[in-house]
């Protein structure tokens, strides 16, 4: 099965969006490319932009490997990826509104009640809430990936606390400190407004009980996650503050954080902290990383989090196969860009046609993230594929399997000069009284050869993605 | 607007770096009077290490006190807080906590600082290779204060971190001076050795005074001159009334700033005016030590008031 590649695809030698860029790349030394590879990385790590990959003490802070040949995107297929993606946004805010509210869709047969009430990551605590504005997910990450020229497919809707849009940012601004004369040549569609957009979308989802400009913080986990570097960017490019839960309280029916002067209230929560966390009252008691208290809050309307809580059950994998049919029942529309077909494997035919076909599949844990906990069946050994059926037995519904996918390829710089990698794409969305999506997102690549996964914490990179202004 | 806990990330940053850099100060002067051989070394090292404010945590770590166990323990022991491996470490977590406060320089001077020293004091030093590793420290601290200046806006983050910075410099210089008061005291064996000579040159040179001094009084070491230089002259960067200016300064500002003053405020400006008002000479009719032990006691107090005035906790 060979790979499409978006460049140098084998039927038609070069594709357009790519014809500028492989006339300048003619013109380049080979030891300049290397060189400026490097400055990449000394770049990075002297900013401090580090991922810190669980499990791997000495390398606490170790660098996502940045490959300097952008992927390039024609501007008529970014607009056809965004009506896909706004249409499946939409949905997805639909939904939860419904799943917390009239339940319509279970009512009407199209998603297995059980689903839904079995589910760890539906909130009940959300039931009958009305979040700020109506929005429930403002931040998300869609996930995609391509076969062919005309294929695209959502491999994952991120709807609760999407990462890596700092990477976009960093990867374009280390591509323009690089390559300043490539920008002259190629009218690339900018992505650095992505902080400022991102402030006023927040801003456009306050309470409405907050009269004047709303104030807003980010909150992190703390310096020791592994997204860390993230939040302190986000915030520190919207101009806002950065704060833990240590550093919040409930004050007088507001969410205050505690300053040099006293508590001030704060409006609109970005919040980069899971569910669980957010409220030790309400959730995990034991959890030292959230607000007690905020749900009564949130209540109340006096404050927006974003996400709001309970956002993952629109994300969830073995919702996610119920997709189509989501977007159909909400927008009246079929869906512009498909899913990947998945079995789940809590249905008994399903279940057994994936246990005879382990070695064609990807196998994936529903509530799992970040490639952890995944089989990959074609890479897998035949004891590693026996070790899993035994975990697949035990807990069928844990577990959803698709298709080992051709993803589509994108050259890297290697030393031996260019060599196809696959990719993936994850464009970033952004929604309050409108959807926004900054043209670009980020390029996840595998960088060992024929491999596909593409995650940073099992060795993928990154590169920088251009939506060409054509 | 600023969050009491990023205030408190500026100050204990500031302090670390300060800290790191006074570690280099320190050993390079101790080295430097071993290599006089004129004393008791043992003496020497033992009084450095108290310097240091770490002679119980060295004491748990090592019996001896010799060049190679002070300059691993002040450098490179990570059981030992105030280190320049340790300090520098901290400093940087405060740094990454603190993260949206720094411009972009002054981070990446702190990040470039941490990565460079965790590789040159990864091993144990050897000691002809001392000096150039002190360099390596100070050069770096001197960068990350370069950056610090050089970029950041005059506003509350830079005051709270010029407050870390001052309280441990003036805790530092009156440190040195308290463990080597006894060699200031006039005596009445003083003949003016050369022994003493060392001494003094060695108090001065912890503080990287050594050269400026005998600018200011004509190469000519007096014990009072020393004290004096160090403790009231303002002009000298590291004397305690230098520190007191600084603080007064950076906390008439942050007053301004907030429009409210707090008990921190009142400390500051009493020890301010006793290192104004006070001549050398009643200092040491006081007492040296006594002063010295006054001193250490009332800026500690300051440093606590601080954190409990702008809610660092």
């Amino acid at each position: 099965m060979v790979a499409f590649d978006e460049m140098h695809p084998e039927s038609t030698g070069l594709r357009d969006p790519y014809k500028k860029y492989q006339a300048w790349l003619a013109e380049q030394d080979p030891a300049r490319l290397t060189e400026k590879m490097q400055d990449a990385e000394r770049v990075f790590r002297k900013t401090g932009i580090t991922f810190a990959v669980y499990g791997e003490e000495e390398a606490a802070e170790r660098l996502i490997p940045f490959d300097i040949v952008p992927r390039i995107l024609a501007g008529s297929e970014w607009r056809r990826l965004m009506q896909g993606i706004e249409q499946r946004v939409q949905a997805l805010n639909a939904f939860l509104d419904d799943i917390y509210h009239r339940q319509e869709i279970l009512k009407a047969g199209r998603i297995p009640k059980e689903l839904i009430a079995n589910n760890e990551a539906f909130v009940p605590e959300m039931i009958g809430v009305r979040p700020p504005a109506g929005v429930y997910t403002h931040i998300i990450g869609t996930d995609i990936v391509r076969t062919a020229e005309n294929e695209f497919f959502v491999l994952e809707d991120n709807a609760r606390t999407p990462s890596g849009v700092s990477y976009m940012l960093e990867n374009r601004e280390t591509m323009m400190q690089l390559f300043p004369e490539l920008f002259q040549r190629i009218r690339v569609r900018p992505v650095e407004n992505y902080p400022q957009i991102l402030r006023q979308s927040l801003s456009a989802v306050k309470p409405e009980s907050c009269d004047g400009p709303p104030r807003l913080a980010v909150l992190t986990p703390g310096s020791y996650n592994s997204a860390y570097f993230e939040h302190a960017f986000l915030a520190d490019q919207m101009g806002v503050e950065l704060v833990e839960g240590q550093d919040l309280r409930v004050v007088d029916g507001h969410v205050a954080m505690r300053t040099t002067e006293g508590y001030k209230r704060i409006d609109v929560l970005y919040r980069r902290v899971d569910d669980a966390f957010l409220d030790p009252l309400t959730f995990r008691p034991d959890s030292a990383l959230g607000v007690p208290g905020i749900m009564d809050v949130y209540r109340a309307g006096k404050i927006t989090i974003a996400n709001a809580p309970g956002t993952g059950i629109a994300d969830d994998k073995a919702i996610y196969s119920y997709m189509p049919e989501i977007i159909e029942f909400y927008t009246g529309r079929k869906a512009l860009l498909p899913n990947i077909e998945t079995w789940r494997c809590s249905e008994p035919a399903s279940l057994k046609y994936v246990l005879e076909n382990l070695s064609a599949l990807v196998v994936k844990e529903v509530h799992g993230s970040g490639g952890y906990g995944m089989l990959v069946g074609p890479a897998a050994s035949k004891a590693e594929r026996e070790a899993f059926a035994e975990k697949l037995r035990a807990k069928p519904s844990n577990y959803i399997a698709q298709p080992t996918l051709s993803l589509s390829t994108c050259p890297i710089l290697t030393e031996a000069g260019l060599a196809p990698r696959h990719v993936d794409l994850r464009p970033f969305v952004l929604v309050s009284d409108r959807i926004q999506i900054v043209p670009g997102g980020l390029t996840r690549v595998a960088l060992k050869e024929g491999s596909l996964v593409v995650n940073s914490s099992q060795g993928g990179g990154t590169k920088d993605t251009w939506v060409l202004d054509d | 607007m600023l969050l009491g806990r990023t205030a408190n990330g500026l100050y204990w940053m500031s302090r670390y770096i300060e800290r790191a850099e006074n570690m280099a100060r320190l050993l390079d002067a101790g080295l430097r009077l071993a290599l006089t051989q004129t004393t008791s070394s043992a003496e020497e090292w033992t009084s450095l290490v108290i310097s240091a404010g770490a002679e119980n945590a060295f004491r748990a770590r090592h019996t001896e006190f010799t060049s190679t166990t002070v300059s691993d323990f002040l450098l490179r022991d990570r059981t030992n807080p105030s280190s320049v491996i340790s300090s520098i470490e901290t400093a940087r977590m405060n740094g990454r906590m603190v993260r949206t406060a720094l411009t972009r320089e002054a981070w990446e001077s702190l990040n470039e600082a941490w990565m460079s020293l965790k590789r040159l004091l990864a091993a144990p030093i050897d000691e002809r290779d001392l000096p150039h590793v002190l360099d390596a420290i100070k050069r770096e601290a001197a960068l990350i204060r370069g950056a610090f200046i050089g970029t950041m806006l005059r506003n509350e983050i830079f005051y709270f971190a010029q407050l870390g910075t001052l309280v441990e410099r003036a805790d530092n210089t009156a440190r040195i001076l308290d463990v080597k008061y006894y060699v200031l005291l006039p005596s009445v064996h003083w003949v003016g050795s050369s022994l003493d000579n060392y001494q003094w040159e060695s108090i001065l040179r912890s503080v990287s005074a050594h050269r400026s001094y005998r600018w200011v009084y004509e190469a000519d070491y007096k014990p009072t001159n020393i004290a004096d230089y160090l403790i009231l002259d303002p002009r000298m960067p590291r004397s305690l009334a230098f520190c007191y200016r600084g603080i007064t300064e950076s906390l008439r500002m942050l007053s301004d700033d907030y429009g409210a003053r707090h008990p921190s405020h009142d400390i500051a400006e009493r020890t301010m005016e006793r290192l104004c008002v006070g001549s050398i000479k009643e200092i040491f009719d006081y007492g040296l030590h006594e002063y010295l032990d006054g001193f250490i006691a009332d800026n500690a107090r300051f440093g606590a008031a601080v954190a409990e005035n702008y809610r660092f906790y």
